[in-house]
């Protein structure tokens, strides 16, 4: 092939330039006309011998480093996955196989005297009930305050509020349960009674404790807790909206809301829907806030599925009992709730995967 | 439906920087005039005025007067969503909504106004899948996604969305710069079919397409980087390309500048 060799000469001869040429050859043809005349000058020795092209050795070593780090990094995680997992198993088995209740059904929680009885049906219910509460109560908030700031705010109002919102990221759970059980909790006791009288015959909202301690204010603590990251992440998404999708919107006459009905709602679903999930496990895994709150229900108390009752996570239960751990088996109770909640959330994390992975195929 | 567009010592701005300097211009309806120019020149700009969609650039404001028959868009009061739903337009790059069906795009715009009628939807969905020759390629698979065609059909479908609120303009930003020179022909062909019911301004790039699809040709320039774009002249496109009045746009069409 000696296309390179003429190439390269034509295209270092300035007298070949199509510029200098298009005066001439285009004022009535506006595409300007290239043939390849005879090669003038330059090029002396080119078509006569084969020399070839030196090509210069190149460097591999920082691909290589940065593949070995960047590899491993992503190993240790799958192995930090695989570990906790393990550990939580093996730990948990001998307990599981003495447990003389049946530990998904049962809602009794017997570990120190002489036989093994423990289930984890009433800790898998308030966690899931308070968490599920929390996002429905947080997810619809965070959609709008991220709406607010991307599409109706404002510069100066977006960027501060914005920065308020990820400031209460920032505020350590502990100072969350305080305020809850301190502040918020004696508040909602009236809302709770209200709800309870009006709407007591559903079983969610049977009439419970008259503290502060419930699921209730549970759930609307762990709702601000999480409700920075959805705001976060579903501005992000929102932000991101194609600004064609949004003109095709504008253009054929939508209002700023039909504009977001049409343009921004539909690109940023799967990452709200990631978001919300992202938002469900933090909070399924709660433990300080949650274990100030939540009052524990006496021993021989019957367990309550009510919102305005108090209960125990898993995170509370055992964060709770930690004094506990002194022999293998009713440790291994303990880690047994433990394991489930690490199935949960790796559950609720898969789900979000997948929602969020389907609404990109059909986009 | 097509109206007669009267532009009046128009002045756009971003915020402090002039970008259009005092246009004035008529066009006629059931015709297509097309801007040409250098990029920079403002003839976008103009071409946005004209259904208001450059006010979604905070800071953009409008000096002067466009009126469609003689209603003046730019009189308070008048609500620019308002004015987009009278005049349509079309964009460089197809932008159909990615989460929808090809027959939900070409109803979005009907959906907005308030149309719910299944019958009064999908016929007017034919109708204007039919306008902008896509019918015969899409009526099979009207409820697949609209970015599963391909670039030049994506654009048919961006103008059957345009032009199914049957609009009294059409505006057209470079509608072929993304696409092929056989899709590009198919556009220029239902161009020259859309005329004989709307009005139509295109901006375009290319010199010869707007010699093959335009009746009258506008030429902007500016003097510099910085300066506000300004039009040079206006005229029929025949007389625009053989025998421009200004030395300027000579230079343009020849290609000795720009």
């Amino acid at each position: 092939m000696s296309v390179t060799e003429t190439g390269e000469s034509e295209a270092l001869d300035p007298t070949r330039s199509p510029v200098a040429g298009h005066k001439d050859v285009s004022a009535h043809t506006p595409v300007p006309a290239v043939n390849p005349s005879p090669r003038r000058g330059a090029a002396p020795r080119a078509s006569d011998s084969r020399s070839g092209v030196k090509l210069a050795k190149i460097g591999r070593a920082g691909d290589r480093t940065f593949l070995g780090v960047s590899a491993g990094s992503g190993a240790l995680i799958v192995l930090l996955v695989v570990f906790v997992g393990v550990f939580l198993l093996v730990l948990a088995l001998p307990s599981l196989l003495d447990n003389k209740a049946n530990f998904l059904t049962s809602q009794e929680w017997k570990v120190s005297g002489s036989e093994l009885r423990f289930g984890i049906a009433g800790l898998l219910w308030t966690t899931v009930l308070s968490s599920v509460v929390a996002m429905a109560v947080a997810v619809p908030i965070a959609i709008g305050v991220a709406l607010f700031i991307t599409q109706y705010a404002p510069r100066r109002v977006a960027g501060p509020l914005a920065f308020l919102v990820d400031l209460l990221a920032a505020v350590p759970s502990v100072v969350f349960g305080l305020w809850g059980i301190a502040v918020l909790g004696p508040r909602l006791v009236p809302v709770s009674e209200w709800l309870s009288t009006h709407l007591g015959f559903i079983p969610l909202f049977a009439p419970g404790i008259r503290s502060p301690g419930t699921v209730f204010v549970v759930a609307i603590v762990l709702a601000i807790m999480i409700l920075p990251i959805v705001t976060a992440i579903s501005r992000d998404v929102f932000m991101q909206t194609p600004r064609d999708h949004m003109e095709a919107a504008l253009a054929l006459g939508a209002t700023r809301w039909e504009t977001i009905r049409t343009a921004v709602l539909p690109y940023g679903r799967s990452g709200v829907i990631s978001a919300s999930m992202l938002g469900l496990g933090r909070a399924l895994g709660e433990t300080i806030a949650v274990m100030i709150i939540l009052s524990k229900p006496a021993d021989n108390a019957g367990f309550v599925p009510s919102l305005f009752a108090g209960g125990e996570t898993f995170a509370s239960k055992i964060a709770n009992n930690a004094q506990e751990f002194d022999t293998p088996s009713k440790t291994g109770a303990y880690i047994a709730s433990g394991l489930v909640l690490f199935i949960v959330t790796f559950a609720v994390n898969a789900v979000a995967r997948v929602i969020a992975e389907r609404g990109h195929a059909k986009s | 439906m097509a109206k007669r567009i009267d532009v009046t010592d128009v002045d756009i701005f971003y915020g402090a920087f002039h970008a259009v300097a005092d246009v004035s211009m008529t066009v006629e309806p059931r015709t297509v005039t097309a801007f040409i120019g250098p990029s920079g020149c403002g003839k976008s700009t103009l071409l946005r005025t004209l259904n208001r969609m450059h006010e979604v650039i905070p800071g953009a404001h409008v000096q002067g007067s466009v009126e469609l028959d003689g209603t003046n868009l730019y009189a308070p009061g008048v609500d620019p969503v308002a004015v987009r739903r009278v005049v349509g337009m079309v964009f460089q790059r197809p932008n159909p909504f990615p989460s929808m069906s090809i027959f939900d795009n070409v109803a979005s715009g009907l959906r907005l106004n308030g149309v719910k009628n299944k019958k009064v939807l999908s016929e007017a969905v034919e109708r204007s899948l039919v306008a902008a020759n896509l019918w015969n390629e899409v009526k099979d698979r009207l409820g697949k996604a609209g970015i599963g065609l391909s670039g030049g059909q994506q654009q048919r479908l961006c103008i059957a969305r345009a032009i199914a609120v049957e609009p009294q303009v059409l505006l057209m930003d470079e509608p072929c710069s993304a696409l092929d020179p056989i899709s590009t022909l198919a556009i220029e062909d239902l161009i020259g079919e859309l005329k004989e019911k709307y009005t139509v301004v295109i901006v375009t790039h290319n010199m010869q397409q707007a010699a093959r699809v335009s009746d009258q040709t506008a030429f902007f320039n500016l003097a510099a980087q910085g300066k506000p774009g300004k039009l040079i002249e206006i005229g029929s496109t025949e007389k625009i390309f053989s025998n421009p009045d200004q030395k300027a746009t000579e230079d343009y069409i020849t290609g000795r500048f720009g």
